[in-house]
């Protein structure tokens, strides 16, 4: 089942990322944009929530707001998301990723707060049926939103110790980039060690920082397109 | 389904009649025009008529005309060409001077010495310009050229005071565009012509031998302002088949009899030696018949710039937060550019075409760089407006109904774009 997922993937963005000429959006991706599920229609109600999250800024194009219900007692007697809505600001795929990201949380009875946190970029986008290489870092946003939306849910339960803090090694000293900022260059399409030079102008100034830079997008590469 | 195509500024229809008179031009008259024979010699003749009908309306010389492949290439041969050219002039003045067996022989001056001439080698450009001029400007930065882009004010319009300021005895081209592509703002064209013929006139006579070329990008211009390149003072000219109905593929560059220009291409030695590569009559000939129409059909342009008058008061009755980018008139007839806020550019995009309605945006998200544009940034307008960003140009077929339906479809996909979005930006 993965690896065909994964197959679909390929075939799309080859069609999309480096001919200039636009990108192909699988069905699932136009159904869902055309026709967006669980998206928040009218501002809640106090109480309505137990907790929201929102990432992003319009300036860079994306902003992504979750809001979520816990049922304590779920189906089989412990707490699982009852209800999950969106809003996003964003392109086509950034509205569909959100909408399938809301339907994978609360289908078959709902997912755990700490199940719907495993939910990784790949998996919306297999579900998806893939989506073009540039466009990935769209549909990225929505489990980032989601994070937010659990930290505020596990701070207002007391459950401090479940709170994620996402930690950022330095990689390149002279220029202060992560490896979250070579996380992002891969999403956004580069492959080789040039192509994210090229993006970060990473290694230029601390060229002892290159082989660890390597192995990140070796890393990355694996995790989202392997 | 209706299919209303509001994107002529992306690309025009090929008309019936350039069609027509490109038919021939495949299989009956197809000599190379370099042969001797007389095939090639009917071609030739068949290119000349075209040179000479476009150097007409033109007002320059037929052998002016140089004809290339595409407008990018034309802005890159004026681009690269006269900046490289010059800086070789620069460094053969240079080399001139010495006399001791360490100077360069023959015509060439050494690559230290071309290096430093380009060190010495300026050019001005706009922060609005399309990418056929943008990125060689940058290519020769590279190459050690100064490169200095001059800013719009808040309505695309070249700050002119500014502009001058800028130019230095170093300064050997300028390269500003005649009309924009994204917001339509037409440029002094005339006014720089003028202020470049003083400082021509000026370095004369201050015995400063650099010499300073204006060039222009008419190609969205080309289909509705006057080309007269000796009333606009300029030195090279742009223009192409694909934006005023003629066949994509084929530019022309208008090159001043005596303009210092190096060749990008080589090969045959074709067009002067300025452009090699066999000729391709069938798209010269469309082009010439392409630009015969467009300058004929004064007419148009205003019906086209009362729709556009009639779109821009209208949106923005019945579609709150909504912004026009660019100065109202001093625009081209058929573009529109306007910003919505709250909401994503290919998203209202999307929605627009499943309703037949095709036009363009400036939103990161259509980008391949995933910028958003750089010309709605340069009207200083924060990147929500750049992101919220569509673009409608009309076209000769384009209708009032055309605008009534997409008027009527458009505040309905924002209304259900900003539904769902968390965005709520105060203006």
């Amino acid at each position: 089942m993965k690896t065909k997922n994964t197959k679909k993937i390929k075939k799309l963005d080859v069609a999309s990322s480096h001919s200039g000429e636009g990108w192909i959006y699988s069905d699932i991706v136009k159904s869902h944009f055309f026709k967006p599920h669980n998206f928040l229609a009218k501002l809640p109600k106090k109480g309505e929530f137990d907790a929201e999250g929102q990432v992003g800024s319009p300036q860079c194009g994306d902003v992504m707001k979750i809001w979520f219900k816990v049922d304590p007692k779920g189906p089989k007697g412990y707490p699982k998301i009852k209800k999950l809505k969106w809003r996003t600001f964003g392109c086509a795929s950034a509205i569909a990723a959100t909408s399938m990201f809301s339907v994978m949380v609360t289908e078959k009875g709902g997912m755990t707060v700490d199940q719907a946190l495993k939910i990784k970029p790949q998996d919306i986008m297999s579900r998806l049926g893939g989506l073009p290489v540039r466009k990935v870092h769209c549909s990225v946003l929505c489990d980032k939103a989601f994070m937010q939306a659990a930290n505020n849910y596990f701070r207002s339960k007391g459950q401090h110790e479940k709170i994620i803090v996402l930690g950022h090694k330095v990689i390149d000293k002279r220029l202060n980039i992560t490896d979250h900022d070579i996380e992002d260059a891969v999403l956004e399409g580069a492959r080789t060690l040039l192509d994210v030079q090229k993006k970060l102008k990473v290694g230029v100034g601390d060229p002892e920082a290159i082989p660890e830079i390597e192995q990140l997008i070796k890393f990355y590469l694996e995790k989202y397109y392997g | 389904m209706n299919k209303i195509y509001l994107d002529n500024a992306s690309t025009t229809p090929t008309d019936s009649r350039v069609l027509k008179a490109m038919e021939p031009y495949y299989n009956k008259i197809y000599g190379n025009a370099g042969s001797l024979h007389t095939a090639g010699r009917e071609s030739k003749t068949a290119i000349l008529k075209a040179r000479k009908s476009i150097a007409q309306i033109l007002n320059c010389k037929p052998e002016e005309i140089i004809f290339t492949g595409s407008g990018t290439e034309s802005d890159n041969l004026a681009i690269l060409g006269v900046a490289r050219a010059c800086a070789r002039s620069l460094g053969l003045a240079k080399s001139n001077f010495c006399s001791s067996g360490e100077c360069p022989q023959g015509d060439y001056p050494s690559s230290k010495n071309l290096f430093s001439s380009a060190l010495s080698a300026h050019i001005i450009t706009s922060n609005i310009e399309h990418h056929a001029v943008l990125y060689p400007c940058e290519q020769l930065e590279k190459e050690g050229f100064k490169v200095t882009s001059s800013k719009v004010d808040k309505d695309g319009i070249l700050l002119l005071e500014d502009f001058k300021k800028v130019i230095t005895d170093e300064t050997v081209l300028i390269s500003i565009m005649y009309a924009n592509n994204e917001i339509g703002t037409i440029q002094p064209i005339e006014e720089i012509g003028k202020i470049i013929k003083e400082i021509r006139a000026n370095r004369f006579k201050r015995n400063i031998s650099t010499p300073i070329y204006f060039h222009t990008d008419a190609c969205q211009a080309a289909g509705y302002l006057d080309l007269d390149v000796q009333k606009l003072g300029v030195d090279l000219l742009t223009l192409n088949g694909s934006k005023i109905y003629g066949p994509k593929g084929t530019g022309v560059l208008y090159v001043k009899a005596g303009t210092k220009i190096d060749p990008i291409v080589f090969g045959g030695g074709q067009e002067n030696g300025k452009r090699s590569g066999t000729e391709n009559i069938s798209g010269i000939i469309g082009l010439a018949k392409a630009l015969e129409i467009s300058q004929a059909t004064g007419k148009e342009s205003a019906k086209e710039a009362k729709l556009r008058d009639y779109f821009i008061k209208e949106v923005s009755k019945k579609v709150s937060k909504v912004v026009l980018n660019g100065h109202a008139q001093k625009r081209l007839p058929n573009n529109i550019n306007i910003s919505i806020l709250d909401i994503e550019g290919e998203a209202m995009l999307l929605w627009l075409d499943k309703y037949g309605i095709y036009c363009s945006t400036g939103s990161a998200c259509d980008s391949q760089s995933l910028e958003p544009s750089h010309v709605i940034l340069a009207l200083s307008r924060p990147y929500e407006y750049a992101n919220g960003n569509l673009r409608f140009t009309l076209g000769r077929s384009t209708t009032k109904k055309d605008l009534d339906y997409v008027l009527k479809v458009l505040p309905k996909i924002v209304a259900d774009l900003r539904r769902i979005s968390p965005v709520n930006v105060r203006v």
